[in-house]
Formats: structure tokens, C-alpha cells, sequence
């Protein structure tokens, strides 16, 4: 009896120093934004405190901003599917016994590791439209072929996109088509994360496959392309499915660098998303209590997405 | 006679031909890759009219823009090297210590409710970081840590993440360890300190390096928490430098490059680690 009583109190003398830090900095405060959430707190402090009940959440689903910034969010992580293909690519590539792997992944792990406000600001420079090299190749190409009736894009400054999504107006405008900031993100974003973690975790799962599935797969005549999709991808399933949820996790919550760096959001707010609105309300206007609620919005809805996808992920996993 | 000739350039495609088709293709990937880090290094010793030019090599080289970099009088690179580096640092060590205290209690001793608050640092790590950033921010304003050391260190150094992954670890040591050392008298901690962390040490190393990078280019907190110029991390100065010098291509170039250099430099050093941990981070359990 004495001794399980020093057993637990030793147990929580490990536990503590991380246990308190967690409690105060993450529990807490998870705890505190949802009460936020139904406040009208400002931190300028120019209306009295009150609760609001749901009046913060019914003023964001009605506002048009909102919707926006939720098609941004979203239109941006349409580069997820292109860049989690990408990985699965090279680490095909890579999972060969070829030589000097070791210098290919290096190099192409280089940009998520190195990811961040220089290399953001490199893009904006890459994507500037008067001197930018990108531009610069495309006008030169353009003018080889006598083309005149196209003009480069002008990339972080054009509201343009490849779905033709409208500004002003939820839905597709005509004359919207093209290539503009938020397709510059995205083209950015493959570039930074293909050869990212997660080409490392496929390039993990593939080593795992055994040999035998392959040789039995030969035997029974299947060529290159069935034995990827017989062997390799059912086997690879668990790692998608993990990069899957997490990648979901991730382009909810994400483009909020992209946006403080290169775009201040704009051009009119086309590359906003959640999570940069949240932090324009939060720390620019200092709306504690508005928002808290859009963040716990967003929280919402990642929570959802990751049950559903894993609901129908581990169903495939297990099959 | 056809059959045989067929059969051997089938051989030779199989052997080499294809293994140099896919050595074209990870040639071009590489190619790519490199070619915005090549634009950005060029662009950082070319002069001014030079950048916007066509040219992608620098007719005359400026290695000085280097050094007007870290000697402007408007920021102070070499000031934000250091607390870029010392924040990281006071993280990773607070991180690293509490982080393989609390996965020892999880992952080698018995005690009620153990998996039911595992599971509840599980459940927060879904948690997007935003929702607690704005509580946490009024918490500092209310401790008047806004703009100081310590704000920018202690709410970083307590992660889920860091006693998820050593508790991962932790669980393939051999239990008869523990129980060889507790016969021999060893209390907890010794338990601790000598038997179980010098093993842990990959997942330990592993921790570090991601808490080291996350922590010096982290972004988010210090953008809201710093105020002064002398507390600046790189990502910040950055930032501001950016701002300031935004048609000074070939400076600001200069400076991104000296930005990413240690990073280059610790992932060749220590990729080995690294390319093991991420690996292992993906490990369910």
C-alpha cells in the first residue's frame, strides 16, 4: 500500500514540470478561448465586457468575408493532392537501388527544411512581375514565339485563378481565369514540400514492402504499372492515410506565413485564409472574443475532417 | 535470331536503360530544386541594376553586400543571429528535459488515469495552434512578459509532441532493464538518468534538432509578442528588413542567404537523425 502511494508520487514528480507547462499553455488556454468565443472582449477596451452569447458566430456566417477567406483556405489546399503525388514519385524514383540517393534526397529535402520567411521572401522576388526571373523566362518564351496577345501574370497581385472564382461574389466570374496569387502559392508550396517529410515517410513504407509481393507479382505477369497499383499503393496505404490526415490538419490551419510575408492577404483578400484572419482580428485589432470564435470555427471543422477521414481512411487501411 | 536481340535490349533496358531514365528524371527534379536557391545566391552578390536585369550571372561580383548586410545601421543582423540561436536553445534544453521526464512516467511507470491524460496530450496536438496563441498572448500581457525573453521561451518549451515521440522511444527499451537496476537499489531517477535516457539518446537528438528548427524559424509568436528592435529573432528581422529594403533585392537576397546557411549546414550534419526521426514520428502506437 505504501509503496503504490510513493509510485505515484514519484510518477507525478516526472510528470509535473511538463504536466504544469501543459496545463497553463495548452489546456488552459483552450478552455479560456471558448468562453472568449462567447464575449465581446477587446483588448482596447473601448465597450464594456459582456457576453454575447452566440452573437460573434452569427455575425461571422452572415459576413461575406468569412465565406471568402473559407474558399481561400480551401482553394489553397488543392495543392495538397499534386505535392503528397509528388512525394509518392520520387520516393518510387529514390526507392530503387539507385546510386547517390543519399544526394538526391538531400537536395530535394533542401526547401521544407530550409522553409520559411527567407525563402518566402526569395518567391516574392522569384514571382515579381517586372524583374522577376520567373516572368522574365515566360516573356522571353512569349517572344520567341511571337506571341503578343498573352501577357505574363502578374502573379501575388492578381485576384486571377485557374477555377475562375469570383472576388466580390461567391461563385465564378468570368475573366477571372488565369493564374494569380493564390496559384502562386500553391505552385510554391508543391515546390517546398515534394521532397519534404513526407517523401521520407514513403520512401520509409516502400522500404518495408517485402520483396517476395514483387517477385510474386512478376511471376504472375503483372507489369510495372499493376504491380504499383496491386502491390506498392495497398501497401503504402497506412503512410497515406497518415499523410493524408495530417496534410488536412495542416491546409486548414495553413497559409498564414504565405500571407504575412508576401501578400498582407491581398490582392482583395484573395490570399486571406482562416488562420490569417484570425490573426488580423486577434493581434491587429485586438478582437479577443471575435477572434476566439472563428478559431474555434476552424477547430470545428478540422476536428470533423479528421474523424470523417478517418472513419473512411482506416475502413480502406483495414481492407 | 530477332527474339534474342529483342530479349537483350529488354536486359540492357532493365539493367541500365531504365535506371538512367530515372536518373534523368530525379536530375530534373534536383534541377529545380536548386534553381530558386541558385537565383537567390547570384542575386546576393550582383549590384543593384544588375538584379533587375537579364543576365542570371553577375557581370562584376559584390561579395560586399554581405557585409553592408551586417553592418546597416537600421538592423542588427548579428543581434538577431544571437537571440534567434539563444531562444532556440533555452527551448530545446527546457523542451528536452521536461519532455523525456514526462514520457519516462508514461512509457516506464505504473500509476491510475496514466493513458487517460497520454490520450489527452494525444487529443491536443490536433488542437490548431491559433486557438491558444490568443489566450496565451492576453496570459503574457496580464504577466507583463510581452516583449521579453522569458515570454518567448517558457510557452514554447512544454510540447506534446516532444513526450509523444519520446515515450515512442522509450517503449523499445527493454523492460528488464528497469528491473535489473531496481533489484540492484536504483531509485526512479537513477532509473532515469542512467538507464533509460543514454539509451533514448536518437529519439533525444531527434527532438532537439526539429525543437532547434522549429524554434528559430518560429514565426508566429514572436511576430506578436516582440515590440522592441532588440529583441528580434531572424524571421522578424527578416521581416522588417524586408520592409524597409523592399527594392534592395540583391541585399535582401543576402540576407535570406545568411538566414538558411546554418540550417543547410546543421541538416547536412546531422540528416542521418533526422531522416531516421521523421521516419519514426510516423510510427502508431
Amino acid at each position: 500500500m505504501r509503496s503504490k502511494r510513493t509510485a505515484v508520487i514519484t510518477a507525478l514528480c516526472f510528470l509535473l514540470p511538463n504536466f504544469l507547462g501543459f496545463c497553463v499553455f495548452t489546456v488552459g488556454p483552450v478552455v479560456f478561448s471558448l468562453t472568449a468565443a462567447f464575449s465581446n472582449w477587446n483588448l482596447m477596451k473601448t465597450v464594456p465586457l459582456q457576453f454575447v452569447g452566440l452573437g460573434n458566430f452569427v455575425k461571422l456566417f452572415t459576413e461575406h468575408e468569412f465565406w471568402l477567406y473559407s474558399i481561400n483556405t480551401v482553394y489553397l489546399m488543392m495543392g495538397m493532392p499534386i505535392a503528397i503525388a509528388a512525394s509518392l514519385f520520387l520516393a518510387i524514383l529514390l526507392g530503387q537501388k539507385l546510386r547517390g540517393i543519399v544526394v538526391y534526397r538531400t537536395l530535394f529535402y533542401l526547401p521544407s527544411f530550409t522553409a520559411g520567411v527567407a525563402l518566402l521572401i526569395l518567391w516574392k522576388a522569384l514571382y515579381n512581375p517586372d524583374f522577376g526571373p520567373i516572368n522574365v523566362i515566360i516573356e522571353t518564351v512569349l517572344g520567341w514565339l511571337h506571341v503578343s496577345s498573352v501577357d505574363a501574370p502578374t502573379w501575388l497581385s492578381s485576384t486571377k485563378n485557374v477555377l475562375s472564382l469570383g472576388v466580390e461574389k461567391v461563385g465564378l466570374v468570368a475573366g477571372q481565369f488565369g493564374l494569380g496569387a493564390r496559384d502562386a502559392i500553391i505552385m510554391m508550396g508543391i515546390w517546398t514540400a515534394a521532397g519534404g517529410g513526407n517523401m521520407l515517410l514513403y520512401l520509409a513504407g516502400i522500404s518495408n514492402i517485402p520483396q517476395e509481393l514483387y517477385e510474386a507479382a512478376s511471376i504472375d505477369g503483372a507489369g510495372k504499372w499493376a504491380q504499383f497499383r496491386h502491390v506498392t499503393w495497398p501497401q503504402l496505404a497506412p503512410t497515406t492515410f497518415f499523410i493524408v490526415i495530417m496534410s488536412f490538419i495542416g491546409g486548414l490551419q495553413g497559409g498564414f506565413e504565405q500571407a504575412r510575408v508576401m501578400t498582407m492577404g491581398g490582392p482583395a483578400g484573395t490570399t486571406t485564409t482562416l488562420s490569417y484572419y484570425i490573426y488580423t482580428k486577434a493581434f491587429e485589432e485586438f478582437q479577443i472574443g471575435y477572434a476566439s470564435a472563428v478559431a474555434w470555427v476552424l477547430f470545428t471543422v478540422i476536428f470533423v475532417v479528421t474523424l470523417v477521414n478517418w472513419r473512411f481512411g482506416s475502413q480502406y487501411v483495414n481492407e | 535470331m530477332s527474339t534474342s536481340r529483342k530479349r537483350s535490349f529488354g536486359e540492357w533496358w532493365f539493367r541500365k536503360g531504365r535506371f538512367g531514365a530515372s536518373h534523368v528524371l530525379l536530375v530534373c527534379v534536383a534541377v529545380t530544386t536548386l534553381l530558386p536557391f541558385s537565383w537567390m545566391v547570384l542575386a546576393s552578390f550582383k549590384s543593384l541594376d544588375e538584379v533587375q536585369g537579364l543576365s542570371p550571372i553577375p557581370s562584376e561580383w559584390h561579395p560586399e553586400n554581405y557585409t553592408d548586410v551586417v553592418n546597416s545601421k537600421d538592423i542588427s543582423f548579428k543581434k538577431y543571429y544571437f537571440n534567434s540561436v539563444f531562444i532556440a536553445g533555452w527551448v530545446t534544453l527546457l523542451a528536452c528535459f521536461t519532455s523525456s521526464l514526462a514520457a519516462f512516467a508514461f512509457a516506464r511507470l505504473e500509476w491510475p488515469g496514466r493513458d487517460h491524460v497520454f490520450k489527452l496530450y494525444l487529443a491536443t496536438m490536433m488542437i490548431p495552434g491559433v486557438v491558444v496563441m490568443i489566450p496565451n498572448y492576453t496570459l503574457m500581457v496580464a504577466l507583463g512578459l510581452l516583449d521579453s525573453y522569458i515570454g518567448l521561451i517558457v510557452p514554447a518549451a512544454f510540447t506534446a509532441f516532444g513526450t509523444f515521440l519520446l515515450r515512442q522511444f522509450m517503449l523499445t527499451i527493454p523492460r528488464s532493464l528497469d528491473e535489473a537496476a531496481t533489484i540492484d537499489g536504483a531509485s526512479a531517477w537513477r532509473i532515469y538518468w542512467d538507464v533509460i535516457l543514454p539509451l533514448a539518446r536518437p529519439g533525444l537528438i531527434v527532438l532537439a534538432i526539429f525543437t532547434f528548427m522549429g524554434n528559430y524559424g518560429s514565426f508566429f509568436w514572436p511576430l506578436v509578442l516582440i515590440k522592441s528592435e532588440h529583441l528580434r529573432t531572424l524571421p522578424i528581422g527578416m521581416l522588417y528588413f524586408d520592409s524597409m529594403y523592399g527594392r534592395q533585392t540583391n541585399l535582401i537576397m543576402a540576407a535570406s542567404v545568411m538566414c538558411i546557411v546554418p540550417l543547410i549546414i546543421l541538416f547536412i550534419v546531422m540528416q542521418r537523425h533526422l531522416v531516421k526521426g521523421i521516419q519514426l514520428g510516423a510510427v502508431k502506437g
